[in-house]
């Protein structure tokens, strides 16, 4: 499959625009990073990607087609605040189990343990509930996973697992991946290919101008 | 004993003081409402706990009447507010733009009247008496709970996690039910039991200022009211045991109020 995005643009209110003219495609079984200082419009275009936003000119093709609007979206977003992705009124159980029922497996790779699942969101910590969100994102209908800071809050060593565990499911199932991050070295290390969003976002603009 | 037992003691006990009222009310007929001139202007005794009044009347059956119609008043008008307040408030989040501008413009033109006059004009156009005091609480309680949910509706409709259900392919209908009713809900109970004590407030104000409540009727306002030109001669217990139980009442509401919102909002569960 082909997630591309046609010179979408886009821009908040009547403010100046965020980026214009923006353009990439990605394919599934790819892991593509994405770099770019931080207020760049990063955040926003892979919200675009996943169908979070409309873009304001341009459209987000997956495969030719516009993005689904009704079942489980095949482009799933993991946000950078795992707290306010979790609705604070459920218990961990009922938010893993809102798209898909996640196997044994999975948990165990990704470090959950099972008496979290009896807790409130308020009562995990940030890395604790993003693992969650993955979790809940990595249903076998995802083909491309976006990732959008998704590891900046957890140590070292379980970022290391995580990713581990999220690109050995990503290999086998030939899903897409797109990695945000500013760490550089993360993203040399795991990704086949690097995107600068400058390029991307303004380098047509400059052009043109 | 955790907090959480603590809170049930302290809601259920606030419940019965709450109640005492109306179940006391009925049993405290009319000869002990009646005129006794031999037992006028008596202070606070065993027979008669609230002492009497200048026509021998018993405060203490008086205050209980008194407070029993007062929470009749307060139970209807709060209703109405609050239903008025939650049909207003999902209107202007769920119905488009139009509507929301012009919810808003209501909500802040509602409030921007003082709110004592709004309530003498309403009582004063339907008629006055019990009917004008309902009506008139019952109409102007409504615009800071409407926009309050105006608002938490709005905010969660755009928040991550809803915007996240939708993408694990939830249709409306459960987002509405699973996410946002049990954000919704508390607020609402919460903020439609808070309306009592302000309702029996100004049910009291408007009586006190006597566009309420007839002169004959044992309304706490009254009580209060007629009392005022017997204090200077020093019967302290006419206005101070009725003005005594209005608080403890209001009080009782704050309490039961802050009980259930501590007892629904899982992140205070474990205190």
């Amino acid at each position: 499959m082909r997630l591309e995005a046609r010179n979408v643009s886009k821009r908040y209110a009547r403010e100046a625009w965020l980026f214009r003219q923006a353009s990439a495609a990605f394919r599934t079984g790819d892991t593509v990073g994405l770099l770019g200082p931080s207020g760049c419009g990063k955040s926003t275009f892979c919200r675009l990607l996943a169908g979070y936003d409309a873009c304001d000119e341009g459209e987000v093709l997956l495969d030719g087609a516009t993005l689904p609007t009704s079942g489980y979206r095949p482009v799933q977003l993991i946000f950078q605040h795992p707290e306010r992705a979790v609705n604070p009124r459920w218990k961990a159980g009922a938010i893993i189990s809102e798209g898909w029922r996640p196997d044994e497996a999975l948990l165990d790779s990704l470090e959950i343990r099972r008496e979290w699942l009896k807790r409130w969101p308020s009562e995990l910590s940030g890395g604790e509930l993003q693992r969650l969100c993955i979790a809940r994102a990595l249903a076998p209908q995802t083909r491309f996973f976006i990732a959008d800071e998704m590891t900046t809050m957890l140590d070292a060593i379980t970022q290391a697992r995580i990713w581990r565990t999220v690109l050995d499911l990503a290999q086998s199932r030939g899903m897409g991946m797109l990695v945000v991050s500013h760490d550089r070295h993360l993203i040399d290390r795991i990704c086949t290919r690097v995107i600068d969003f400058r390029e991307l976002a303004y380098g047509r603009h400059a052009v043109e101008e | 004993m955790n907090l959480r037992t603590r809170t049930l003691i302290y809601a259920a006990v606030a419940l019965v003081l709450l109640l005492l009222p109306a179940a006391l009310s009925p049993m405290l007929g009319g000869d002990r409402l009646a005129t006794h001139l031999a037992e006028r202007n008596e202070p606070p005794s065993w027979t008669h706990p609230f002492g009497t009044d200048w026509l021998g009347r018993d405060m203490f059956a008086r205050s209980m009447k008194g407070l029993a119609l007062s929470l009749g008043v307060g139970l209807t008008a709060a209703l109405a507010s609050g239903l008025i307040a939650g049909a207003l408030g999902l209107m202007a989040a769920a119905l488009g733009k139009a509507a929301d501008r012009f919810i808003t413009w209501l909500i802040d033109l509602f409030l921007s009247v003082p709110h004592l006059v709004l309530l003498l004009l309403i009582a004063f156009v339907t008629g006055g008496g019990a009917k004008g005091v309902i009506i008139a609480v019952g109409l102007t309680h409504w615009p800071s709970l409407a926009r309050l949910i105006r608002a938490e509706l709005l905010q969660l409709k755009s928040s991550e996690f809803v915007l996240v259900s939708r993408h694990m392919g939830r249709s409306n209908w459960w987002i509405a039910t699973r996410h946002l009713l049990p954000h919704l809900w508390p607020q609402f109970i919460v903020g439609t039991l808070l309306l009592f004590p302000h309702a029996i407030l100004h049910e009291g104000a408007i009586t006190f200022l006597g566009m309420g409540l007839s002169p004959h009727q044992p309304a706490i306002g009254i009580i209060l009211s007629e009392s005022m030109r017997y204090l200077s001669t020093g019967m302290w217990w006419l206005a101070f045991f009725p003005g005594l139980c209005l608080v403890v009442l209001v009080r009782s509401f704050d309490v039961l109020a802050g009980g259930v919102h501590a007892l629904v909002d899982p992140s205070r569960s474990q205190e």
